[in-house]
């Protein structure tokens, strides 16, 4: 049965030059089914890979309570103050508590493949901020001076957002900035984000000494328990403590679901599509070979070494398919820098990421397609009439 | 010589719509094995539809076909396919290579069916090519043989897996005389060197003359030649 199949598949694949046009429209068709898919997939694990791959364990994020994001929290300076004399924080060498206090403002950013405007969020932090983000550094130029109208910028804005160059001075609203330095975190959320002193903020947008997030270096990540034990015990403390690496898991979540929600249903729907494509091609594959299927029939082979060499016939085109869609993804989008709103309304900036298992999804995804393209055209091929032998 | 088929009340109709057309009606035979039989006719007159009911390619409205002790007629479709790998060769009119294959692989395709080694099919293959004279072509892709050419690879192949009977459609229909008198030619040695039953389906009375009979098949039955003289 083997010698049988395998004889079946070599005619079935040597013959597919003679429909080259049709055997190609349906790799094409199933080519951009995968890449819509991985498209999104990539877009999708991009920015879920940029959200978790930003913050720490030892890092606490306090909220005031029921606040999901920085944007609607709002706390004051007493509480930062009580926060930076609870137990499980961590010092400096001058026994100074790590803590910073930090407010977000919405500004006005241009993007530089579209010219559109598209929300930034410019940060105003406390002395601490920089030592509390992981793999910190000032890439270009130099950090802020306390009290100026200095901003540092991140990476991701550099990227995408037009007029942030070193040495520019740029208009948020009614202020005027100057850019004196560059940072990196090494590609997390806080790339896309614009970084002053706390207080000058707090002046430009009269928010009196108050802040919206406070940021905390623990002694271990453990001690998070004593700290929210502390704040419990504090009726003046009205505060969510969750460490970074959940917080930023938590802001991920809904807009990676979003875009996986958007680019699976879109892309079954094109699959459909592409179905019927591979429908026709298999289907006529099996006509146009109606008399040497039945010859190899007459001959004595099986109706399922018939059916079997149609299949594989099918599934090689869908896996040729999934392979060109796969690799096109990876070549034109793999890394690619793109931004897109976060949970807080502004930009975040992230790099497309192909990951291995959206290409064996974008594979069983183009296989699904030469199965059930294939499986009618099988069945036809299994039962073709032997009197086909006859036929001119 | 003993019988290789029995056919007996063999009919065979099909309706078309509401009209129920009969090709034959209880049509009894028997065909000796090593005979080499042409069967004529006009168009209609059922002589490949005979073809395809000895060759268990088609099945009969009533009646038994009879081979060998086995009824084919009866035979599931499975059985059938394991019979016709190993009792039956065909050469069809249009040859019916594959086209992606060449000579050789054309030829092994009976062979694929047994449980011959590799080794042992290629040697068979060669023997196959070497009786029809096209062993120096096995390599060849059909569309690179002349019309002649084909049939004859497609002899070889009816003949690879040595069967006892080989049934032909109009073998030299798409030739010219030279070509075809090459294959009739080749088809007489194969019945008298080898001992093959040959039943050629044919128009050609001077096809007809390399066989060792010939039957006339008119409106479903057998006439004789003093009734086809009329």
């Amino acid at each position: 049965m083997f010698d049988q199949i395998a004889a079946v598949t070599l005619i079935n694949l040597r013959s597919i030059p003679q429909r080259a046009l049709l055997s190609g429209a349906t790799v094409f068709s199933i080519a951009l089914v995968v890449m819509v898919l991985l498209g999104f997939l990539a877009m999708s694990s991009g920015f879920s890979k940029t959200m978790q791959g930003t913050g720490s364990a030892d890092v606490a994020v306090m909220l005031r309570t029921g606040s999901q994001t920085e944007l609607n929290s709002g706390l004051s300076v007493d509480q930062l103050r009580l926060i930076e004399e609870a137990p499980g924080i961590a010092r400096d060498a001058n026994d100074i508590p790590i803590v910073s206090g930090e407010l977000f403002v919405i500004v006005d950013g241009i993007k530089r493949a579209s010219q559109t405007e598209a929300n930034l969020p410019l940060r105003g932090v406390g002395p601490a901020a920089q030592s509390l983000r992981q793999g910190f550094t000032i890439v270009e130029g130099r950090t802020y001076e306390a009290g100026t109208n200095e901003l540092i910028v991140g990476e991701g804005i550099i990227r995408e957002f037009a007029g942030f160059d070193l040495g520019q001075t740029i208009r948020l609203g009614s202020n005027e900035w100057v850019v004196v330095g560059i940072f990196s975190t090494g590609g997390t959320v806080f790339d896309s984000e614009i970084w002053t002193d706390l207080t000058v903020i707090q002046n430009l947008y009269q928010r009196g000494t108050s802040v919206q997030s406070i940021r905390a270096r623990l002694t271990s990540p453990e001690a998070i328990e004593e700290v929210r034990a502390y704040a419990e015990n504090d009726p003046r403390l009205n505060l969510d403590i969750q460490s970074e690496v959940d917080y930023f898991a938590s802001q991920a979540g809904g807009t990676a679901m979003l875009i996986t929600y958007l680019g699976v249903p879109l892309s079954i729907a094109m699959a459909i599509g592409a179905l019927a494509g591979a429908w026709n091609t298999m289907y006529s594959s099996v006509d146009t070979r109606m008399r040497e299927i039945a010859t190899l029939r007459a001959i004595g082979f099986s109706g399922f070494a018939a059916a079997f060499g149609t299949m594989v016939e099918s599934l090689a085109l869908a896996g040729l398919g999934g392979l060109i869609g796969a690799a096109g993804v990876y070549l034109l989008f793999n890394g690619v820098s793109a931004s897109t709103l976060g949970s807080s309304f502004t930009q975040v900036v992230f790099s497309f990421a192909v990951t291995p298992m959206s290409v064996v999804l974008g594979l069983g995804l183009a296989l699904i397609v030469g199965f059930l393209g294939g499986i009618i055209p099988a069945i036809r091929a299994a039962t073709v009439p032997l009197l086909a032998v006859h036929r001119s | 010589m003993t019988d290789l088929y029995q056919l007996t009340d063999l009919s065979k109709g099909y309706t078309r719509g509401r009209e129920a057309i009969t090709i034959f009606e209880q049509l009894t035979m028997s065909i000796q094995e090593g005979d080499f039989i042409a069967i004529m006719g006009p168009s209609g007159s059922g002589k490949t539809t005979l073809l395809n009911l000895l060759g268990g390619i088609d099945r009969p409205s009533s009646g038994s076909v009879d081979c060998q002790g086995v009824r084919i007629d009866k035979l599931s479709q499975g059985k059938l396919a394991k019979w016709r790998a190993a009792n039956v060769g065909f050469i069809f009119q249009f040859y019916n290579l594959m086209p992606t294959l060449n000579a050789a692989q054309n030829v092994e395709l009976p062979l694929l069916l047994t449980n011959l080694s590799g080794k042992a099919r290629k040697e068979r293959v060669a023997t196959a090519l070497d009786i029809v004279g096209l062993a120096d072509r096995a390599r060849h892709s059909p569309r690179q043989m002349s019309g002649g050419q084909q049939q004859r690879v497609a002899i070889a192949r009816a003949i690879v897996a040595d069967p006892k009977v080989l049934l032909c459609d109009e073998p030299t229909g798409d030739l010219d005389r030279k070509s075809a008198d090459e294959i009739l030619e080749t088809l007489q040695l194969l019945n008298k060197d080898l001992g093959k039953t040959i039943i050629m389906v044919t128009h050609d009375p001077s096809a007809a003359k390399y066989a060792r009979r010939e039957l006339h098949l008119d409106k479903g039955r057998f006439v004789e030649a003093a009734e086809l003289a009329q």
